[in-house]
């Protein structure tokens, strides 16, 4: 066992999301609508000695699996994120987060003269570029601070 | 052109492009020999934000055409002020008309109408959007005047909020141009357009003085800096007067320089300048009508 799993408690069942870029968990958490609120178990480990990235973040849930649709937008914030599926404390499947085309309903365009800011009934879309992403409708492209644009 | 709508000037290829000014330039020759074109076309003009040239324009082309038109009337006497969604006007007034013109404030409203509809849509300009129609006479304008190939041309004013300069820049990249941007700092070209123009390859300059680029230019492209872009009055009383232009600020162009302007203008361009062979403004004006009969034609 490494150092760094020592550090927050093993899982019987779920995801272990490792490799985030340190000070995301938090973001990764609010990405995948995780606020405690559901009752799943949830370890975080923050500015993790890393031997590639210096610094990472550890989030370790639970009970729950991945879908890809919440892998996809993962890759959004934390690009080198590896996603271990734990069952009965065994890693049963290693994955990679993968940027999507396309991501809906998971980020508000921060143009306020954007039409999906005036109360239509459209979910927000972004095509996602080789470095940020961009709304389907206005354009605007979101390049950094992605998370600060997260829809409620 | 094979497309279902016309939402930006991107969708379009230079093969586009060419069939529609190509097709304008037949009903420009004789605009009164088509009225048997499009008998049964009913248009449905949707202006969320007020225009008259723009309105007028596509409304004298489809009755050109022989079609005719239906008019939403000002948002203040419609349904939109009761609070409805554009999506639900848009699929109520696709029961109506064969296409749908549409004009709003709002930065994708046609990207987002056209996912609601089957009938064609045409952005006539999306807040600071696009406004693909007006490229399109714009073009039709400087291949008649200058050429669409080998052209230097200088876009002048509000780079930033200005639409017609967003589909503008995105329609040259198709042909052989050199771009130069010109404009105060503060209104330089939104994120969203250099990304664009650089994945196309395009051939661009950002300047702040008209100066430097003057001379070499086949075509100036001026646009409206409006007072209330600005955070400030002294800021805006720095650059408005920078770019008039009058005789004065030509003396270094070349003599067969052709000013455009999508108008309305203020005080850009000098009135002592209309009879002189640089005014292309009111021609390019003109314009609109048969270009967008070839649209209209294209989209039916
Ligand atoms: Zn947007």
């Amino acid at each position: 066992m490494t150092d760094t799993e020592l550090r927050v408690s093993k899982i019987r069942n779920g995801t272990v999301i490792d490799h985030v870029n340190a000070g995301e968990a938090l973001h990764v958490l609010a990405l995948l609508d995780i606020d405690g609120a559901s009752g799943e178990t949830v370890s975080l480990g923050m500015n993790v000695p890393s031997q590639t990235m210096g610094k990472k973040d550890v989030v370790k849930v639970e009970g729950r699996e991945l879908s890809q649709n919440e892998l996809d937008v993962l890759s959004l914030i934390a690009p080198d994120a590896t996603i271990n599926i734990i069952r009965e404390y065994e890693v049963a499947e290693k994955k990679h987060v993968e940027p999507p085309e396309t991501v809906s309903g998971v980020l508000a365009c921060p143009n306020p003269d954007c039409i999906t800011n005036a109360g239509e009934p459209v979910q927000p879309r972004f095509d996602v570029l080789s470095e940020g992403v961009r709304c389907a409708y206005c354009e605007t492209i979101v390049r950094d601070d992605l998370t600060d644009h997260l829809l409620a | 052109m094979r497309h279902d709508h016309l939402l930006t000037a991107k969708q379009l290829t230079r093969a586009d492009i060419e069939a529609v000014l190509d097709r304008a330039r037949e009903f420009a020759d004789d605009p009164s020999a088509f009225r048997e074109r499009h008998p049964e076309l009913l248009l449905a003009l949707c202006f969320f934000e007020p225009s008259t040239r723009t309105k007028m324009s596509f409304e004298t082309a489809a009755k050109r055409l022989g079609g005719d038109v239906v008019d939403m009337g000002s948002v203040e006497s419609s349904s939109v002020k009761k609070g409805e969604s554009l999506a639900d006007t848009v699929r109520v007034i696709e029961g109506y008309a064969d296409a749908i013109v549409l004009r709003h404030p709002k930065q994708g409203a046609a990207q987002l109408a056209s996912e609601y509809v089957d009938v064609p849509v045409v952005n006539a300009g999306d807040g600071a959007g696009h406004h693909p129609s007006q490229t399109l006479l714009d073009l039709y304008t400087i291949r008649e005047n200058a050429g669409l190939d080998d052209l230097s041309i200088g876009i002048l004013g509000d780079l930033k909020y200005g639409r017609t300069v967003h589909s503008l820049a995105h329609a040259l990249t198709k042909f052989d141009a050199r771009q130069h941007f010109i404009s105060p700092e503060s209104l330089k070209l939104p994120r969203g357009v250099r990304y664009d123009l650089h994945e196309a390859g395009a051939n661009v300059r950002e300047h702040e003085s008209l100066d430097d680029v003057l001379p070499n230019l086949d075509v100036l492209y001026v646009t409206r800096i409006q007072r209330e872009r600005f955070p400030d009055e002294e800021e805006y009383r720095k650059v408005a007067g920078k770019y008039s232009i009058d005789t004065e600020t030509l003396e270094h162009a070349r003599d067969d320089l052709s000013i455009m302007h999508p108008l309305p203008r203020v005080d850009e361009i000098a009135p002592e300048l209309d009879d002189t062979g640089h005014a292309t403004y009111f021609s390019q004006a003109h314009n609109g009508v048969p270009v967008r009969m070839a649209l209209l034609d294209s989209l039916l």
